[in-house]
Formats: structure tokens, sequence, C-alpha cells
């Protein structure tokens, strides 16, 4: 089982993230669990959401304490030490920052992806709300689903022209990353 | 094909299935998007039924009582404050025998505020006169709504289906939802023989005097305790349907030969189940699930507990004063056991304080103590406590 904490801020698609993940692999064949971390969510304030993929049914409800990955979608939370809390032994972190990868690799001390996902985002939506860019980063850096199949999951909420450019953006977030940099981590956890 | 679906939208896509032809709700966290996604099935057309806004929880319970007395079938949902809103209205819809089907989204209940999963809710109107069923994981949730109204109309019986707020509710997993086909071939249209009728004239909630009350208190409690086995069947007849169980009245979830067993309710059970699989060096205990709540399935009970030595119950509320609640019935349904087992008995997961695996171990351990536990809360922190003057 691989399991995911997504950190960000009401208002920025934190649960959506989540969801959009989540049925992405449930629509794949995979098992998978999302859910908010239960807070009376407001614009702005710290909120986390955490998804679990698996090949067997997944049975515990826990919170997620011990993430394979994090996904911080504000960079101004890496100061919160909660953000980081419990990642495990060989856990990465996907940043949104238009800082290098290095640096906060080094700032955080741990193995870290950054992806300007709200640049890219405003620059194909107009708007930037980096969910979808981080979750096509991730799979690309993951290879835990094929990169279509988020496309698949966003066409059952978006259609028309916000589709295609949520595709296009899909696909310039995935690119942005090494490929199948992370496999291992997932290999390692057996999904 | 299981779907991803929230659970919230999986029941409102089941309660559509079910074809009730009034539906009334006040929303509150977390049965919230319960109500909205039956509004979006109403508004694109999807779901035809008379779709009632209403000013509280007392109008929403009292409309569906009209409403299921006059004929219809109805469905309502709430939480927390919303059900303890309702409450006298609850005590008559079941009194009046009018057959219903609220989903109960389980929340603490205030004081001190809190919008998280307990089952404080459900448990304090336990005396109402409902059956309460508590579902472990969405699919269930799905499965239970249909059976609910089958095992209601079928009674006379209002049916409270118990889903963990946030827990079950917010979280997004694979769901099975049945055809259209299935549901109707298993859920004939509602008849209610005593339909209130202009053409046909009868009243409904008279003044019983003394003279009468007791036979009629006499048989709202007999038709709960024959509804056990109406209970049992419409989940074995749903699974010849669409071949998934929901646990029927008590379900034996792990199998251990320890002596020592598990009993818990709600979703929690899946945490536990998860723990039993997978941490290492414990004993295999049995693990309990207690999916009918009211009327309290003791005879099935005795028969899960039979050979234990020793019996953890877990409960999500507090009767303050007194300790467990679940932990006092099955003490008392345990107690003409030949060799009954110790009853240790824990509250956990008050007011959404999360139940991680590692609370698991912890029950196996309070199994094998010297001393029996009468109750305790488990996942207190004592440290957050005031040094002095504990209980002001």
């Amino acid at each position: 089982m691989i399991e995911i904490r997504i950190h960000g801020r009401g208002g920025q698609g934190n649960v959506v993230a989540a969801y959009l993940l989540a049925t992405a692999a449930i629509d794949e064949g995979h098992h998978a669990q999302a859910f908010p971390s239960f807070g009376a969510e407001r614009r702005g304030a710290p909120v986390a959401a955490f998804v679990r993929m698996d090949r067997e049914p997944i049975l515990r409800r826990c919170e997620v304490r011990e993430p394979h990955f994090v996904i911080v979608q504000d960079p101004t939370l890496l100061k919160s030490p909660g953000v980081t809390a419990g990642l495990r032994e060989g856990g990465r972190v996907l940043v949104n920052s238009t800082h290098s990868s290095e640096e906060i690799s080094e700032r955080l001390g741990l193995e870290a992806v950054a992806l300007p996902a709200a640049r890219l985002a405003r620059e194909h939506l107009g708007r930037p709300v980096p969910n979808t860019a981080l979750l096509a980063a991730f799979l690309a850096l993951t290879g835990v689903l094929p990169v279509e199949a988020l496309v698949k999951a966003l066409a059952e909420r978006f259609r028309g022209e916000v589709l295609t450019r949520n595709e296009a953006l899909v696909q310039a977030a995935a690119r942005a990353v090494p490929q199948r940099a992370w496999k291992e981590v997932t290999d390692a956890a057996g999904a | 094909m299981p779907q991803a679906l929230e659970g919230s939208q999986a029941i409102a896509r089941a309660v559509a299935l079910c074809r009730p032809q009034v539906v009334a709700a006040y929303p509150i966290t977390p049965q919230t998007h319960i109500v909205e996604n039956i509004s979006k099935l109403v508004a694109d057309g999807k779901f035809h039924c008379e779709l009632v806004s209403v000013e509280s929880e007392f109008s929403a319970a009292s409309v569906v009582l009209g409403a299921a007395a006059a004929g219809s079938r109805a469905y309502t949902a709430s939480a927390s404050q919303g059900i303890l809103l309702m409450s006298e209205v609850l005590f008559n819809i079941a009194g009046l025998r009018v057959p219903l089907v609220l989903t109960c989204a389980n929340r603490a209940v205030s004081a001190p505020l809190s919008i998280w999963n307990d089952h404080q809710d459900s448990m304090a109107v336990r005396d109402a006169g409902w059956i309460q069923l508590y579902c472990a994981d969405n699919q269930e949730a799905v499965d239970t709504t249909i059976q609910a109204y089958r095992i209601s109309e079928r009674l006379e019986l209002p049916v409270m289906v118990c889903v963990d707020g946030f827990t079950l509710t917010h979280t997004l997993e694979p769901i099975e939802l049945p055809s259209q086909e299935q549901v109707d071939g298993f859920l004939p249209p509602y008849h209610f023989a005593r339909a209130l009728d202009p053409m046909r004239p009868l009243s409904m909630g008279e003044l019983v005097t003394p003279a009468y009350f007791t036979e009629v208190r006499h048989m709202h409690h007999t038709a709960l305790r024959e509804a056990l086995p109406e209970i049992a069947a419409a989940d074995a007849e749903w699974a010849e349907v669409c071949g998934r169980h929901s646990g029927g009245l008590v379900q034996v979830v792990r199998e251990g030969d320890s002596g020592i067993g598990i009993l818990a309710i709600g979703s929690v059970v899946g945490t536990f189940a998860d723990a039993a699989d997978h941490l290492a060096d414990l004993p295999a205990a049995r693990l309990i699930r207690l999916r009918c709540f009211r009327p309290f399935p003791d005879a099935a009970l005795r028969e899960a507990c039979r050979g234990l030595t020793d019996l953890v119950v877990v409960e999500r509320a507090l009767s303050p004063g007194a300790g467990g609640i679940i932990g006092t019935e099955v003490r008392a349904a345990l107690r003409t056991m030949r060799d009954a087992p110790r009853v240790h008995n824990f509250a956990v997961g008050l007011g959404g304080r999360d139940v991680p695996l590692e609370l698991y171990p912890r029950l196996i351990e309070a199994a094998r103590a010297e001393e029996e536990t009468g109750f305790a809360i488990l996942d207190l922190e004592p440290e957050k406590l005031p040094e002095e003057g504990l209980s002001r």
C-alpha cells in the first residue's frame, strides 16, 4: 500500500486533488481511498487530505501518519513541521514552488522535487490552482498510474475547453519532472 | 465495475434507487453532502421526488412522518444536534409504527461543540424504538440503505442507518451500485395499510389511557424483538441479489484461537481488521462486529462469543456517570452464558479522535490484564488534564 498526504490551504483544491488521484486509481482497477482531514475548512487555513492506493482492498480508516509521499500545494507551509512529520524512510516530497528541487531538498533535508505548479496552472487555466499540475507530476515521478488516468478522472469533472486546458496542463506538468525518478519508492511499497 | 464515489454521494444514489416519493432534510455537518447530492439528482432530473425544504430537523422529521403516514415512501438524514432536535418526532414515528429510513451521519453531540465523528447522537436516541444498523464501510451504507426500506416496510418499524460522519461520509472509495432492476426486484412499491386517506378516515396518534398504554408498548417491544430474524434475512436475501453481505446482526470479522475477543461497532472495525492482519506478534483475537444495535441481538452475540475467555468491547460513545453503553448491554446479554467471558469496556475515538492501528495491541493487552476493566477511555491523554480539580 502507498500512503500519500496532501498539504495545502483551504481553497487550493486539496480534497479535490485527493479525490482525483483515488478516482484515477480506482478507474484503473486499483483499490484506493481518499479523505480530508475533516476540519471545518476555511479559505486560507492549513488543511490536509489523505490518499491510499493498494492492490488489495483497503481496510484501515485512520489518518495517514507515515506517508510514503507528501505533496505540498503551498510552499509557505514548509515552515510548519507537521507537513513532513512521519515521512517514511526514503519517502519523497513534491512541492509547488518556483525554487529548484535542490534548494527545497536542502532546506527540508529530504529528497524533494519542486514544480512551479501554480505558475503552470496560471499559464494554462488562468488560475493559480496547483493541484492538477502536482498530481500529473506525481504520476510521472512515481509511475504508479499512467498520466492518462488523471486525464480520464478530470473528464468526469470537466467538459469542453476547461477539460482541454486541463489536459494540456497535465502533459506540461508531467514533462517538467524526471520520469519515474521515484519508482523505487512505489515498488518498495508494493503498489 | 466499482465506481469511485464519496460516501455521501453513494448514499444519495442508493436512496434514489429506492425511489422515495418524499425527501425532507435540513443540512448539518457531516450529513450535508448527502442532501446536496440528492438535491442535485433531483435538479438534474435523475431522481423524481417531492424534495421539501424545511427550516429545522424537527420539521424534516415531521414532514417525512406525515408523508409516510399518508402512504409515500420517505427519506431523511441528519446528525448530532439535528438528531436531538428530531428526537421528539423520532419517538412518535416509531410509536406510530410508521415505516421510514433515516441516515444518521454519526457525529459527537455538543457541548463541547464538535463536528467530528463518534456515536453519541444515535446512542442518545437508542430508546426511541427505531431499528439501528451500523455500517462498516460505504458499500455497506449503500446496501444497508436498500435493505432498510425492505425491513422498515415489512415490519412497520423505522430504520436508522448509522454511518460514521466524515470517516465514511467524506471518504471516496470503490463502490458497486446495484442496478435499478435489482433494487426494484428487491423492494416492491410501498404500500402502507394504515395510510391516511380522506376516503377511509382513521386516526393516528390518539391519547392512550393507562388501560391500553402498556399493551401498545409491549407490542412495540415485541415487534422489535421479532425484527431480529427479518434483519438477518434482508441481508441474506440482498446478498442473493448482488452477492454482497453487510454483516447480518453480528459478524465475526476475524477468527482467533487465543480466547480473546474484540467487539466493535461502525467503521473502526476495518482499522482493527487491518491491525489484526498486519501487526506482528499479536495473539489471534476473534474480531466481532455489532451491526445491529437495536433490536439488541443478544442470542447472536452469545453465539459469536462462545469459547472466549475475555471480550473487549470498544465503543464510540459515553454515558457520563455510568461509562459504556454497548459494554453494559453486552455484559447483560452474556450473563446467561455457562462460561461467560470477562468483559472489558473501553470508549475510543470520541469527538473524532483518530483511532490508529496502534490502538489494537492495547485492546489485546487489556484482555490479558489480571483485572477486568469495568470501563475506561482508552485513548485519554492524561497529560492534557489540569493538575488540580480534575472534575471541574
